[in-house]
């Protein structure tokens, strides 16, 4: 799922700051899982920035709507009345949410509430840990299931660097070092042979190093 | 939106005074409270204690409502850090406190009008000195500049 946290209220109060009617959207989907953009955290902030707005003397009014996914035209269809009715949209959905509100209400003013950190599992209660860069061209396979694009912080892809100890990262010892999981997780499935073939240089035409992708599905197309 | 009980309780509340809310837990500060009234003990009136359940029932939004409403302060009292009814619902209220306290910082209202403090249902002269310590430190703060305006003339 995709992964994101809040911004700082003194932030978000700069943005909104030209408005006093504003609607915050919520999105039901990946951003209420990691507790950031859900109906409880659109309440929260919401309440947080009138408190903001009225100790500054100007007071602000929110309509709270939060909606089941934001990057779907048909969820976005609920919007239509409360964005009538308000100056601006903050939304707290993902980057994508975000950029699909703006694109279905093209003359209203759509402002981000999160920075969108990554792609990305639940770890334990409450820390998500990143897990997929989305390079379009995927190596799992190959890797025992271990990325090595994502996971390792200098993207090798031939074995680890000289700077990794057995557990730790050299870039931030409390990650560990994806090239052991890799090692690990071959050996426990017997595919050690993996490592003996060299992997050429990637091809990062297929990532975002060459702009937004797009994927078409012609057969589903209608 | 979680609506909440503070909210009757500042409207209700009717004195010159500033007013303070104590989320007192069932299993530690309530009996504590209740030992503290059965003893004759004396604390400041202008405390509104809220019976919850356990202080991890206490939400972020809750604390946040009750402060946009005009409350001055805010206790959150539950037991001593180990000994919760519910395992570790005191120490998830401890770290949702914390949390509070960061949104009160971000917005400029200060993060001392919030406080959660730890005791056991037979410390009820704690009860009274926690419930003295935190209404002295809101009066030093003064009121909570949220108040609506006709709540003003209780804080003169």
């Amino acid at each position: 799922m995709i992964v994101a946290s809040r911004k700082p209220i003194p932030e978000l109060k700069e943005v909104l700051a030209k408005h006093d009617k504003v609607l915050f959207a919520g999105c039901g989907t990946c951003v209420t899982v990691c507790l950031s953009g859900g109906e409880r955290e659109v309440g929260i902030i919401s309440s947080a920035m009138r408190m903001a707005r009225r100790l500054d003397g100007r007071p602000i009014e929110i309509e709270q709507v939060t909606i089941e996914r934001q990057c779907e035209n048909e969820f976005i269809q609920e919007l239509a009345g409360p964005a009538e009715r308000n100056e601006a949209i903050l939304s707290f959905g993902c980057g994508a949410g975000v950029q699909a509100i703006a694109e279905r209400f093209p003359e209203k003013p759509v402002y981000a509430a999160l920075d969108t950190q990554f792609l990305g599992i639940l770890e334990e209660q409450a820390v998500w840990a990143e897990k997929c860069l989305g390079c379009g061209s995927c190596v799992l396979s190959q890797f025992g299931g271990v990325c090595p694009v994502t996971r390792c912080a200098k993207r090798l892809l031939n074995g680890p660097c000289a700077g990794s100890s057995e557990e730790g990262c050299e870039v931030d010892p409390d990650r560990p070092c994806a090239w052991q999981l890799i090692y690990r997780r071959l050996q426990a499935i017997g595919q050690l042979d993996n490592l003996s073939e060299i992997v050429p240089p990637r091809d990062w035409r297929t990532s975002w190093h060459a702009g937004a992708r797009r994927v078409v599905r012609e057969e589903h197309r209608i | 939106m979680i609506e909440t009980e503070p909210v009757s309780a500042v409207q209700d509340a009717g004195t010159n005074q500033v007013e303070v809310i104590a989320f007192c837990c069932n299993f530690c500060a309530y009996a504590a409270a209740d030992l503290a009234g059965a003893r004759r003990m004396q604390y400041p009136a202008n405390v509104r204690i809220v019976h919850v359940p356990c202080t991890g029932k206490v939400e972020v939004q809750q604390i946040l409502a009750a402060f946009e409403r005009g409350i001055d302060g805010i206790l959150l009292a539950g037991c001593l850090e180990g000994g919760c009814h519910f395992v570790e619902g005191n120490l998830r209220a401890k770290r949702r406190v914390e949390a509070a306290k960061q949104v009160l910082d971000e917005i400029g209202l200060g993060r001392d009008r919030l406080r959660m403090v730890n005791l056991s249902a037979s410390e009820a002269p704690t009860f009274v000195a926690r419930i003295q310590e935190m209404v002295e430190t809101v009066n030093a703060l003064g009121p909570n500049p949220l108040r609506l305006p006709g709540d003003k003339e209780r804080a003169k």
